[in-house]
């Protein structure tokens, strides 16, 4: 094996721009991938993480009538006094914090200027609504008593060219099924850097929004984050209540686990299809290489050395050529990744429903991407080296020797 | 003792629709401790014969009986087996390996039959002393003469004590006095080990070395003097 290594080693610096080019090629298709895998990745958890912290949660408590895609303010489609319930979540360890929202859909005006939003009526003193708290840019946060002061995002307040302080008409849908409208004061303005859900958000005190819409001492549905978000299935099954329907993010937030799986497949097809173009590269090379050696095939041949040896001669280089690859695709792959994890990239608004994504994305390398990629890097440049290697173990001895 | 016997070897290559005739029926028996001279014309079958009693080339009809063995009866790695342990070449482009070390290419067929590290090296000390290239040792190839490449070629043919040695045109490529050389080396070590030499040439002053000729002339054995 030493003595293997030793010569394919030499035979590779015999055409060093050559084999340089062909691992070179193996660390690019290998550094490609790598920086794609963890950008899909990191879009992915961003995504995930992202609407898990601003709209799902990790589990959500609901009735067991209520249909997310409909708003509807029924009372019968409504938790009934949530503040208690909330008490009683306190003695769950997992549970860091649950908080009710009443969601109801309005159009907020300013002169011509009308738009259809989210109104989210929230506790604002729960540690759930950090994330909004933490994203105020201009203004205050609301306040729990507030009757007439809204949060409204910035992509939103730039549309109607809104400041602290100035008013604006909010009318909402009612739990009878006619409307209300009123004037609000914006008290703050807020960004989570997630335009899509930033401009179709505004935020009143819960207890305004049940009185707003006559929802009473009701909520659309209780948020609820966990310690890790593992423990959603097993906290969902010990409150299991045939009261309720209690949903996790993993259910809610189905369109992004499809997505995620379907992009995994989808990368996996990528890493045959780069990778068979850097395969054939080395392929090539080994093939030259056979051939330029014809004639040392058919001395070694000559003195004894089966077909299995020569074989495995080529497919030693071959091995080379692929550690060589891989460990420059490992490093200016890692080095890539590196720089988009730290800095990111603009995507700006992407504008898909369901999908809460940031402006910005930042990859995200995992340890199981890397080790699949390695290993699939190995095999398939072994593969390639296959072909050139039977080309050389097949070779008859007095054929190579005339080195046609 | 009788290393090779040759017995109605015929040897075609098709071409195409072509057909030659290299060898016509060929019957050959070396001895042990030989040194034989194959002469005869350009294409008369020389290589031919040497690649058959080498077990490199299987022949169209006949046997090739090497130590005892049909040879035309094992496959491709049995063959190899044979040449491996029985078997040494020189050849006429000195056909060393370009990357490894005059040393190292003298270790190669030691390596393939798998010898230990100590008796590897103390072999390899004593072949390069026997054509006197202990100075060389670590050169490769382009570092050194054609003569001194024939000289290492000879001494990995020697290494794992082979039967018999087969040499083609080995002195083609050299001037008259490195030809003159690697002949009284051969020579030599065919009078020191009693390796049995057969070697092709076309030259005159070549000849004169051998113990037998035995002349070709299209493809049949045409004259065999000792
Ligand atoms: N692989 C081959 N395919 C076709 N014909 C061949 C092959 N090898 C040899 N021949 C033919 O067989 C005949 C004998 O060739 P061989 O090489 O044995 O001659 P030789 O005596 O060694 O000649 P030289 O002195 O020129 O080396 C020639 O006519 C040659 O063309
Ligand atoms: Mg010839």
């Amino acid at each position: 094996m030493i003595q293997l290594l030793k010569m394919a080693f030499r035979d590779l610096g015999r055409n060093k721009r050559r084999s340089l080019l062909s691992a070179l090629a193996v660390s690019a298709g290998m550094s490609l991938l790598l920086l794609m895998a963890s950008v899909v990745e990191g879009e992915m958890r961003g995504a995930m993480q992202n609407t898990i912290k601003l709209q799902s949660g990790h589990l959500q408590i609901r009735a067991l009538t209520y249909n997310e895609n409909k708003t509807s303010l029924k009372w019968q489609d409504l938790v009934e006094n949530p503040q208690g319930m909330i008490e009683q979540l306190k003695s769950i360890p997992q549970i860091v914090s649950a908080t009710p929202r009443l969601i109801a859909s309005g159009i907020i005006s300013l002169g011509d200027h009308s738009r259809g939003v989210q109104v989210i009526g929230i506790d604002p003193d729960s540690t759930a609504n950090d994330p909004f708290r933490a994203g105020v840019v201009a203004g205050n946060f609301i306040q729990p008593d507030d009757r007439e002061g809204i949060l409204i995002g910035k992509p939103l307040a730039e549309k109607f060219n809104l400041q602290v302080g100035e008013k604006i008409s909010l009318l909402v849908n009612k739990s009878e099924g006619n409307v209300d409208e009123q004037l609000f004061f914006v008290r703050g303005i807020f960004s989570t850097n997630t335009t899509g859900y930033d401009e179709n958000t505004v935020f009143m005190p819960l207890a305004k929004a049940q009185n707003f819409t006559g929802a009473g001492n009701h909520a659309t549905l209780i948020f609820i984050m966990l310690q890790n978000q593992e423990q959603a299935e097993a906290v969902s099954a010990a409150l299991h209540s045939s009261n309720f329907q209690i949903v996790s993010w993993r259910k809610i937030n189905e369109l992004i686990v499809q997505t995620e799986e379907f992009a995994n497949a989808y990368m996996v097809v990528l890493y045959l299809i780069v990778l068979g173009i850097t395969a054939t590269v080395v392929t090539n090379t080994l093939v030259m290489a056979v051939f330029e050696r014809t004639r040392e095939i058919g001395i070694l041949a000559a003195i004894g050395m089966k077909g299995r040896r020569i074989m495995a001669q080529f497919l030693v280089e071959g091995g080379l050529l692929a550690t060589g690859g891989v460990i420059g695709g490992l490093i200016f792959g890692g080095l890539m990744t590196a720089y988009f994890a730290r800095y990111g990239f603009y995507i700006g608004d992407m504008g898909l429903t369901g999908f809460l994504l940031e402006d910005n994305i930042y990859a995200h390398l995992t340890l199981d991407d890397t080790i699949s990629l390695t290993i699939t890097t190995y095999v398939i440049t072994l593969v390639a080296a296959l072909y050139p290697a039977l080309l050389a173990a097949r070779m008859e001895p007095v054929e190579a020797l005339h080195g046609k | 003792m009788e290393v090779a016997k040759l017995t109605n070897i015929t040897r075609v290559f098709k071409i195409g629709q072509v057909e030659t005739r290299a060898l016509r029926g060929v019957n050959l028996s070396i001895q042990s401790g030989e040194f034989t001279a194959l002469v005869g014309p350009s294409g008369s079958g020389k290589t031919t014969l040497l690649q058959l009693i080498g077990c490199l080339d299987q022949p169209t009809s006949g046997t090739v009986i090497i130590n005892g063995q049909d040879a035309t009866k094992l496959n491709r790695n049995q063959r190899a087996d044979l040449r491996k342990g029985s078997l040494g070449f020189i050849f006429q482009f000195f056909a060393l390996i370009p990357t490894l070390t005059a040393r190292e290419n003298i270790e190669m067929p030691l390596l393939l039959l798998r010898q230990k590290d100590s008796e590897r090296k103390a072999r390899v000390a004593e072949l390069l002393q026997a054509v006197s290239l202990q100075d060389r040792a670590h050169h490769r190839p382009d570092q050194l003469s054609g003569g001194q490449q024939q000289r290492v070629a000879i001494a990995r043919a020697l290494a794992t004590h082979p039967l018999i040695i087969l040499a083609d045109e080995p002195t083609a490529n050299l001037d008259t006095e490195n030809g003159k050389q690697v002949m009284e080396i051969m020579q030599r070590l065919n009078k020191e080990t009693g390796v049995t030499f057969v070697f092709a040439t076309h030259d005159p002053r070549v000849i004169e070395y051998a113990s037998r000729v035995v002349t070709l002339q299209d493809g049949l054995i045409e004259n065999d003097t000792k």
